[in-house]
């Protein structure tokens, strides 16, 4: 099994030699014959006495992330879809991309895909389906951004990036909280321990964790934007990932982790309600497209929605029908998307306003269309196989099991005239797209180039899919019991037997269907009419506004942020600095209660000392307040001669020393400088700057007192220096302590510090000698 | 520019630079065993060449003393590295310093340590960085 993941994998290192050829083979007949074998290796399951089974190999042991595959009736229909609508877009695009197109790119990242939805979809270990599924998304990226010198193809790929990314890390989340939870990393064994998980703290957790990456990447309400959006990407794309694949792995999802989290009223509301209104406001949507693709991708949307609401009502009837539906909606939206391609290519355009009539032009195109459109709209007829699931949809939304609780009473209530709703909107769109496309006036002005049938080639592929739609239609049975029937019971996880009958008896969803179908005529054929109501309803509130908006504000707030604080004022960086130290010291000192005042160890105070202190401190005083800068540097110079005085009065002779000729040097050098300086400005004006200035001064100035004050109260541990006054003289051989502290006790310390005055003086000289770029002027 | 008549300055000067020499070596000989050492030593004798150059000019003393003083950085830091390796030929751990007394005929009983070489390597460091940096800084007003 794991080679159907990997073989894909490994063939997009050879595609670039293939590609070399293209000139005269074009590269996809070279990889045509992959997927069809992945294909045929997977048609083998099928059957009745169908087993899952299960293989493992050994990634990351430690961290139990491991790749392991599980094949199970739910898995085996999406590895069927994946690889036969591969086959068949693949062949599909053969035709459709020409040869001086990057054929190379193209197919690489359509097999980067393709083994990352295999590998969706054959996961068992959370981590492994995870690091899949951020494949499935970057080749998404890749594919959607494929002409990438256009500029809405850019826009489109980033928006779904951005979209499904967000999910897929929330997805991340849940699937960590669920590891952590249960101590595997296995989706089987986590269905083992499934009451651990309802029972637990974080389960509402897990739910919005799992339920955002699965309704992202299905392009769920109000996630739902970047999927018209991605109809920039080629059509064999769209029609591969945006209608058969990728979109429907967030509902593989939410079918794969049905077992553990369906049963609580949560997941019921949420994913009923979500998918509910995905239906009807995609179905409604998609009328207002003038695009082909919009169309479809609204349609897809809706359909998308559908599945997922029939997956949150979680009856037998419900899960069957949405595991139905699922076969049903790719077999007739991918042949729908391959014929919107074929109308591209044949008119040069998909605007349905300048289509029309080319029903005796295109006459397979037309036929292939009529099934798709009346199948996805759930036209009455034995076959079309999209009127079984849309049948077996009414007959779930009228029976729910126990259902509890106002609000799910209410949703119960809701939910059949919701669904009637989408449903009637989703036949004037299957209307309008059909008849609109097909019939009416041909526009030959509009048109930028003779209109005529598609190459054989080309159509191959919708042909296939449409005879899916009605072999399916007529003998449903084909599929029901080898291939659905496990699909259903795995995701219910007991096993689900139904039979699919065309005619129901004279029931409730009958009649649904026949509304839908009378409204939905009535409906379309008064279009013109009532369009205009697209101006007022979703207007300017549509979520596409939304998300620009969050985008573009989302720059200029961090940058209105950044440039709050990144002033470029070294000023302001130091006052931020200063503050920061004093939110972080004062909190220390509040929360460690370390602040300690003792005043039993203080030395008498003498006079000398306090005429000396009160002399530098007056100094330090004019320094600041005074205006000339020749003033300030003398001023500044006294302070240093107070502080050499005081390493006099305490005894430290080697200080003072230094401290004199160094403080004589300073002020000499800083008057030197002051030939190169300008003019002494207050360059602070701003009085309330300037008193922020002088608070944060006086406040950390009475930090650091308080630091000191601290320090001095109290003692840990004893001072070494006894050791040096007792040693100096017999180790080291001199009566001079400090002395012989730096040049024998602590050398290196001198030794690093003569080093750095080395560097201090070449930079100097480096800086004034060599200044490059003052020459140059 | 008029030149100023600087005769006592000149006079004074080569009488205090002399005795500020003299200091300076005096305090780096007895950083050992009372105040001073390598460093005050190095900003004396700075000092002392400095005010030699205030006084009699940059030309007139680069004539007296052609030496030029951003080599002493390095020879400095040399010397100090190398007193420091030194101690590895016995066997003993970077910068371990030794000393011991010695009977000199006239002087008598001198104590001689290695720890003076270190501050030897201290000292033309400090003298090389310190005139480095004044003089650079004094000589760029050409521009």
């Amino acid at each position: 099994m794991i080679f159907t993941v990997f073989v894909p994998l490994l063939v997009t290192l050879m595609i670039p030699f293939v590609n070399r050829w293209k000139e005269r083979i074009h590269t996809g007949w070279f990889l045509l014959p992959i997927p069809l074998a992945i294909f045929i290796y997977f048609i083998q399951f099928v059957g009745k006495d169908f087993q899952p089974f299960y293989q493992s190999y050994s990634w990351v042991p430690s961290l139990q992330m491991n790749l392991d595959f599980y094949l199970d009736g739910f898995s085996l229909l999406f590895a069927l879809l994946i690889s036969g609508i591969g086959t068949l877009v693949l062949l599909y695009s053969i035709y459709y991309l020409h040869k001086s197109e990057n054929l190379g790119h193209f197919y690489i990242y359509l097999f980067l895909f393709m083994a990352a939805m295999l590998g969706v979809v054959l996961s068992d270990n959370v981590f492994a389906l995870y690091g899949f599924w951020e494949l499935t998304s970057f080749s998404s990226f890749l594919l959607i951004g494929y002409w990438h010198h256009r500029e809405r193809s850019r826009y489109g790929a980033q928006k779904s990036m951005l979209i499904t990314v967000f999910g897929g890390l929330s997805l991340l989340g849940g699937f960590v909280t669920l590891a952590t939870i249960t101590g595997t990393t296995s989706i089987q064994q986590m269905i083992e321990q499934k009451d651990l998980i309802i029972g637990h703290a974080y389960f509402p957790l897990i739910l919005i964790f799992v339920f955002l990456g699965a309704f992202t990447k299905s392009a769920q309400f109000p996630f739902h934007i970047w999927l018209p959006d991605a109809m920039e990407a080629p059509t064999p794309v769209s029609a591969y990932l945006h209608s058969a694949t990728m979109v429907k792995a967030g509902i593989f999802l939410i079918g794969k982790f049905a077992p553990i989290l369906s049963g609580v009223p949560s997941f019921f509301i949420v994913v009923s309600l979500i998918g509910i209104i995905t239906l009807c406001w995609g179905s409604f949507m998609a009328v207002r497209q003038v695009d082909l693709k919009g169309i479809l991708a609204y349609s897809t949307i809706s359909q998308l929605g559908m599945i997922m609401a029939m997956f949150g009502f979680g009856t037998k009837v419900a899960i069957f029908a949405a595991v139905f539906h699922i076969l049903n909606h790719a077999t007739f939206k991918g042949s729908l998307f391959m014929i919107a391609g074929i109308v591209d290519h044949e008119t040069g355009t998909r605007d349905i306003r300048k289509l029309g009539g080319l029903m005796t032009l295109m006459p397979i195109s037309t036929t292939l269309a009529v099934f798709g459109a009346f199948s996805m709209a759930g036209v009455p007829l034995p076959f079309l196989n999209g009127f079984y699931s849309k049948e077996m949809f009414f007959e779930a939304t009228l029976d729910f099991e126990g259902a509890t609780g106002q609000l799910m009473q209410l949703l119960q209530t809701a939910i059949p005239w919701l669904a009637v709703f989408g449903s009637i909107f989703t036949f004037v769109y299957s209307m309008y797209f059909f008849f609109g496309t097909f019939r009416g006036k041909y526009k030959e002005d509009e048109l930028e180039q003779k209109p005529h049938e598609a190459p054989w080639g080309m159509l191959i592929s919708p042909i296939i899919l449409v005879v899916g739609v009605i072999t399916i239609g007529l003998f449903p049975k084909l599929v029901n019991m080898p291939l659905l029937t496990h699909a259903a019971s795995t995701v219910a996880n007991t096993t689900i037997e139904k039979n699919i009958y065309f005619w129901h008896g004279f029931e409730l969803p009958l009649f649904m269907s026949i509304a839908v179908i009378v409204f939905g005529t009535v409906l379309y054929l008064t279009m013109k009419k009532w369009v205009p109501v697209y101006d007022v309803f979703p207007g300017r509130w549509n979520f596409n506004r939304v998300y620009d908006f969050i985008v573009d504000k989302l720059e200029e707030w961090s940058k209105a942020v950044t440039e709050f604080y990144m002033t470029g004022s070294v000023k302001h960086y130091v006052r931020n600095i200063l503050i920061a130290i004093l939110v972080v010291g004062f909190s220390v000192f509040w929360f460690t209660e370390g602040m300690t005042i003792k005043t039993d160890n203080l030395a008498e105070v003498t006079l000398p000392e306090i005429l000396v202190a009160v002399t530098m401190a007056l100094a330090a005083l004019a320094t600041i307040f005074t205006k000339s800068r020749i003033a300030a540097i003398l001023i500044l110079g006294v302070v240093g001669y107070g502080l050499s005085l005081l390493f006099v009065m305490y005894r430290a002779p080697d200080l003072a020393l230094t401290q004199l000729i160094v403080e004589t040097v300073t002020v000499a050098l800083f008057l030197l400088c002051f030939y190169h300086l300008p003019e002494l400005k207050k360059l602070d004006r701003d009085p309330v700057s300037r008193g922020l200035n002088g608070i944060v001064a006086i406040a950390f100035g009475a930090f650091m007192a308080l630091i000191g004050i601290s320090a001095h109260s109290s003692s840990w541990f004893e001072p070494i220096s006894g050791y040096f006054l007792e040693n100096a003289h017999d180790l080291g051989g001199g009566d001079n302590v400090v002395n012989v502290i730096l040049v024998d006790f602590r050398g290196i310390d001198t030794l690093m510090e003569i080093a750095v005055l080395g560097v201090a003086a070449l930079a100097i000289y480096s800086m004034i000698r060599l200044r490059r770029d003052k020459e140059a002027k | 520019m008029l030149k100023p008549n600087d005769l006592i300055l000149r006079t004074t000067t080569a009488l205090i630079a002399f005795i500020l020499l003299g200091f300076s070596v005096y305090l780096f000989l007895a950083g050992h065993n009372a105040p001073g050492g390598g460093f005050i030593g190095g900003l004396m004798t700075a000092a002392a060449i400095v005010l030699m150059y205030m006084t009699y000019g940059y030309a007139t003393i680069r004539k007296i003393i052609p030496l030029n003083f951003r080599l002493l950085v390095p020879v400095g830091l040399l010397i100090a590295t190398l007193s420091g390796v030194g101690a590895f030929f016995f066997d003993k751990p970077f910068l371990t310093q030794g000393f011991d007394y010695f009977d000199f005929p006239f002087f008598g009983k001198v104590e001689l340590a290695t720890a003076l070489i270190f501050d030897l390597g201290v000292y033309f460091t400090v003298v090389g960085v310190t005139l480095t940096i004044i003089l650079t800084i004094a000589n760029d007003r050409s521009d």
